[in-house]
C-alpha cells in the first residue's frame, strides 16, 4: 500500500472514483440548486461543495418574467452534469412526462425520478416509481430512482433498469439525518448499479456517516442552501463525503463494550 | 356559454387565440413557432415546447411551425431545484 502516496497528497485520493451507467464523475456528491438566497449564492456553494452533478427542477417559463428562474442563465452546463429531476410528480405518467421534457432539453437522458406518494411526507410512491422506471429506462433514460430505504423496491427497481438506486437517508428536506444505517447499508451490500443515498442530510456529521456505510454517493439540496451560511456548509459537505468515503476505504476498528488501553499496562513507577 | 368561454376565446380579424402554459394568449393569425417564443423574448436553445401534448425536439422546426386556434402549448425550462 502506497502509504507516502498518501501522505504526501495534499487531499487522499479515492482509488475508485464514481462511474454510473460507464459514466465517471469527479466527485461522490451531487448537490441541488433549489431554495437558495440568490443565484450568486448558489453558485458559490456548488463551486465549494465540488459536486459536478447538478439537480434542476422542469417547470413552466414565467411569462410575466416576475423574477429569474432560469438556471442556465446561471450555471454552465460545460462544467456541470445537468441532472433533471421529476419533483412535484405524483403518478408515474407525469414523472414521465417530466423527463421526456426534460431529455428534450438536449443536455442529456439521465433523469432523478421522483414519483411522490404522500404530499406531506414526501415520500415515494414505490409502485408508480417501478412503472416509471421501467417505461423510462425501456426509452433509453439513465434513471436514478429516488425510493425509500427499502430493500425489495431497491432490487426491484434495479432490474427495472435503473443505473442507480437512491435510498432516503430521512424524508426530503427534514435534515433529520440517516434514520436507519442497517437498511441503508443492506440495500448497498445487496444493489450492483451504484447507490447514491439521498434527502435527509441535515449536517456534515450526517454526510460523512453516510458515507461510512459504503454508499457510492450523496445527493443532498436543503442540507446546503438552508445552512445559515451555504457556501461554507457545501465546503464541510466536501470535505465529510470525502472523509467518510475514505473512512469506509480505511475500514472501521471493531466496536467493543469495554475499554481497552492505548498505552502500555507495564513499567508502571512502584511497580 | 361554455366553459371554455366561446366570447372570450373568440378571435377577433386576424389573430388566433391559443393557450399558453395555461392562460390565453393571442397571437397574429400566420404566427410561427418562432415567432411566438421571440414575442415572448425567450430565447428557443433554453425552453422545450410542448404542443398538445407532444414535445418538440427539433428546435430547427420552430421557424416553420404555425400555429393555430386552439393549440396548447406548454413552454418549460429548467430551475433550481433537489
Amino acid at each position: 500500500m502506497a502509504h507516502a502516496d498518501l501522505i504526501s497528497a495534499a487531499t487522499l485520493t479515492d482509488p475508485q472514483p464514481l462511474v454510473i451507467a460507464g459514466h465517471e464523475f469527479r466527485s461522490r456528491l451531487m448537490v441541488g440548486t433549489g431554495k437558495y438566497a440568490s443565484n450568486a449564492q448558489m453558485i458559490d456553494a456548488i463551486e465549494a461543495s465540488g459536486a459536478e452533478v447538478v439537480t434542476v427542477a422542469v417547470r413552466r417559463v414565467d411569462l410575466d418574467r416576475s423574477k429569474d428562474e432560469a438556471i442556465l442563465h446561471h450555471l454552465d452546463p460545460d462544467h456541470f452534469f445537468l441532472l433533471a429531476n421529476t419533483a412535484g410528480c405524483f403518478n408515474a405518467s407525469d414523472a414521465i412526462r417530466y423527463a421526456r421534457l426534460a431529455r428534450a432539453a438536449g443536455f442529456n437522458e439521465w433523469v432523478k425520478l421522483e414519483v411522490i406518494g404522500d404530499q406531506q411526507s414526501l415520500l415515494p410512491d414505490t409502485i408508480g416509481l417501478l412503472q416509471a422506471t421501467k417505461t423510462l429506462a425501456d426509452e433509453g433514460f439513465k434513471v436514478l430512482a429516488y425510493t425509500n430505504d427499502d430493500l425489495v423496491t431497491a432490487l426491484k427497481l434495479e432490474d427495472a433498469g435503473a443505473v442507480a438506486v437512491m435510498p432516503l437517508a430521512s424524508p426530503i428536506g427534514s435534515g433529520l439525518g440517516m434514520l436507519n444505517p442497517y437498511a441503508i447499508r443492506t440495500i448497498k451490500q445487496r444493489l450492483s448499479v451504484p447507490v447514491i443515498v439521498d434527502a435527509g442530510v441535515g449536517t456534515a456529521s450526517d454526510a460523512c456517516i453516510v458515507m461510512e456505510q459504503g454508499v457510492d454517493g450523496i445527493l443532498m439540496n436543503t442540507g446546503i442552501a438552508a445552512a445559515q451560511d451555504p457556501v461554507r456548509m457545501a465546503a464541510a459537505m466536501k470535505g465529510a463525503v470525502e472523509a467518510g468515503r475514505h473512512a469506509y476505504l480505511a475500514g472501521r476498528m471493531p466496536r467493543r463494550e469495554v475499554a481497552v488501553p492505548s498505552s502500555p499496562t507495564t513499567g508502571m513507577l512502584g511497580s | 356559454m361554455t366553459e371554455s368561454g366561446g366570447i372570450v376565446r373568440e378571435a377577433m380579424a386576424g389573430e388566433v387565440v391559443l393557450a399558453v402554459n395555461g392562460a390565453e394568449r393571442r397571437i397574429p393569425q400566420g404566427s410561427t413557432l418562432a415567432d411566438l417564443l421571440a414575442s415572448l423574448e425567450l430565447d428557443a436553445r433554453t425552453v422545450v415546447v410542448e404542443r398538445n401534448g407532444t414535445i418538440l425536439r427539433d428546435r430547427s422546426s420552430f421557424a416553420s411551425l404555425d400555429l393555430a386556434a386552439d393549440d396548447s402549448l406548454e413552454i418549460v425550462h429548467f430551475v433550481g431545484g433537489g
